[in-house]
């Protein structure tokens, strides 16, 4: 084969003592996006399979496409409604040049629609892509690891959960602080405690709060401000919900993700077909998935038996929790990180009803929030190294029961 | 000459309080989202360290060693008395600002780990030396700290308007985060980070080494 001569040439060069071995890793990282690395593992106990860590953290790219394509078709279908309902010329901001010279406003064409959301989307996604590259390809080099595809995900999911108003320069420094503090310092993939995308995002939500919660991001015009279905609850009740421009909200609206939000997270479908293949692959955790998903369904029956005379929150049904928000999405794609989730088979119940049951208390019982999906996870994401000691120290204890120990 | 210079200057970089004790912390949590409020507590701290190192050290040789630790609190305590009075008569504001913070420098671990540590084994000069410098590393951080926080937090300084912010129809979006307890951890983070880059002998001995699980990791 002539690529692999090509790259076999070049490897003494990035070897030790070669003239660009403080580039070894960018050269690693370029071979085995072609080949299959040669690294092998020998220390027992290990399985054989021709899945690698690359292959893992592509097949979650991918899946993350279904979310993503929906996300920018569905951020110029609520701007576009929104302009037409308003009267308004554009977005009213640099995006309208691109979007002038490609599209028109017309709400009830996919292609106005796609090119709104992609005059959008793309340039989040570029920014957050090359700030998270600097960072790995840097800390790769420095420290010595490999670049690990990890950052295509976490760039991809983190772009997906921030509002499709977010400045540029608050994106790139989201992505900074989610690599850096949230997976570099503690050595790299594999050994970050959290989620890196949701720490950036938590970043953002608590430095930048005017541009990361509210009323007027979450549809991508100037000056446009509308609540999402999840405030208005809090605020209101279910039976209030309605979307931007002020029809009511169904169930089924919800759920093909007709409303505004973040990117990626407004259409459960999307995240649903993203599942499947994140599931047929086996890559994705089912008992975390189901955790989550039991979790929140528990939490919320229990909630609306209470009930409370103030507080209309408590009357959201579980059906309604499933639809809104992040919860879908950060079952399917957050929760199921499975370096910052627990290793365990137990601990993985354990952990997804743990961010289940804390999604429905924050988005019910926190005034504050009327979210509470990133937060769970990063909460559960602390517990999981004590729900995996608990679960081991327990099956530790029934085997020296039987007399196996 | 060299120790007097020694004692002064070591707690800076080489044995921080901070950075590479990790004492006293809770404070520089506390105090540091206005750099104003955490210079007077600096001042506040190093001048109970000196003072209780130097008492301490007088009295060290007729200190029962059995209730040495009660000797040591009554007069740190009485300290932190006077200046908690001293800073309500003369920098009221301030002291309100600082509420509690300045009568917990009781239980600041430095001022007790200096007393223990240096001041019973040591002249009263010396000692004296001693409680200056570590409140001046404890200072160092407190004031890399708050200024960070000041900075980007309510872009300005000292009370000082440097970033004009946005919402005064300037350019600079105030971080909220700078303004919540928590960053002051990331900042003293990046802070040790620093230094222990700059100083590779702080660096810990790890705990356990990870396995080399592939062949080629195995070799090297």
């Amino acid at each position: 084969m002539g690529l692999r001569r090509i790259l076999d040439d070049m490897e003494p060069h990035f070897k030790k003592g070669g003239r660009f071995e403080s580039w070894y890793a960018v050269f690693e990282a370029v071979d085995t996006i072609f080949y299959t690395p040669s690294k092998v593992t020998v220390a027992e106990p290990h399985v054989r399979d021709g899945i690698d860590l690359k292959r893992v953290m592509i097949t979650v790219w991918v899946a993350a496409f279904f979310p993503m394509f929906y996300g920018m078709f569905n951020i110029g279908f609520q701007a576009n409604s929104a302009i037409l309902a308003m009267g308004l010329e554009g977005s009213g901001d640099w995006h309208e040049i691109i979007i002038g010279a490609l599209a028109g406003h017309d709400p009830s064409s996919v292609w106005d629609n796609f090119v709104y959301g992609a005059a959008h989307y793309i340039p989040i996604y570029l920014v957050v892509f090359l700030v998270g590259a600097f960072w790995e390809v840097l800390f790769a080099m420095k420290r010595g690891h490999e670049i690990n595809e990890g950052f295509f995900v976490t760039s991809i999911l983190f772009t997906l959960i921030v509002p499709p108003d977010i400045p540029l320069w608050q994106a790139a420094l989201g992505i900074s602080f989610g690599i850096v503090v949230g997976k570099e310092v503690f050595g790299g993939t594999g050994k970050n405690f959290l989620n890196p995308a949701l720490t950036g995002r938590a970043f953002l939500f608590f430095a930048y709060a005017p541009q990361m919660s509210g009323d007027s991001v979450w549809t991508a015009i100037d000056g446009f401000s509308g609540a999402t279905p999840l405030s208005q609850i809090a605020a209101e009740g279910l039976p209030a919900i309605a979307v931007a421009t002020g029809r009511g909200l169904t169930w089924l609206d919800a759920f093909f993700g007709q409303m505004q939000g973040s990117i990626g997270e407004t259409s459960t479908l999307a995240i649903l077909l993203g599942a499947c293949v994140l599931l047929v692959t086996r890559i994705a955790s089912w008992r975390i998935m189901l955790g989550v998903f039991l979790g929140m369904c528990v939490t919320a029956t229990l909630f609306n038996f209470i009930g409370s005379e103030s507080n209309p929150a408590f009357a959201t049904p579980w059906y309604w929790h499933f639809v809104l928000g992040g919860f879908a999405f950060g079952m399917v794609f957050m929760a199921t990180d499975p370096v910052s989730a627990s290793m365990t088979n137990t601990g993985k119940w354990v952990f997804g009803a743990l961010i289940g049951f804390m999604i429905v208390l924050i988005r019910v019982v926190n005034p504050a929030y009327p979210e509470g999906t990133m937060l769970a996870i990063l909460f559960a994401n602390l517990f999981a190294p004590l729900i995996d000691y608990f679960v081991v120290k327990a099956n530790i204890g029934r085997r020296r029961a039987r007399g196996v120990l | 000459m060299s120790q007097v210079k020694q004692i002064l200057l070591t707690p800076l970089f080489e044995n921080n309080p901070i950075a590479l004790q990790i004492l006293g912390v809770c404070s520089a949590l506390a105090v540091t989202t206005q750099l104003s409020v955490t210079l007077v507590m600096c001042l506040a701290l190093t001048t109970v360290t000196a003072f209780s190192n130097l008492f301490i050290s007088m009295i060290r040789n007729h200190m029962p060693s059995s209730i040495r630790i009660i000797v040591q609190m009554t007069i740190i305590a009485s300290l932190v008395i006077a200046v908690d009075q001293f800073l309500q008569a003369f920098a009221y504001d301030i002291s309100k600002n600082l509420s509690v913070f300045v009568g917990l420098i009781i239980t600041n671990c430095i001022v007790m780990g200096r007393a223990e540590a240096f001041a019973m084994k040591n002249p009263p000069a010396l000692s004296f030396l001693d409680g200056i410098g570590n409140g001046m590393g404890y200072s160092l951080v407190l004031i890399v700290v708050a200024s960070i926080r000041e900075l980007f937090g309510s872009g300005s300084l000292l009370g000082f308007q440097v970033l004009p912010l946005i919402e005064n129809g300037g350019w600079y979006q105030a971080n909220g985060l700078m303004l919540l307890s928590p960053s002051a951890f990331f900042i003293i983070g990046f802070f040790i980070w620093a230094l222990r880059s700059v100083k590779k002998n702080q660096v810990e001995t790890r705990d356990f080494r990870m396995a080399p699980h592939s062949a080629e990791e195995g070799a090297f």
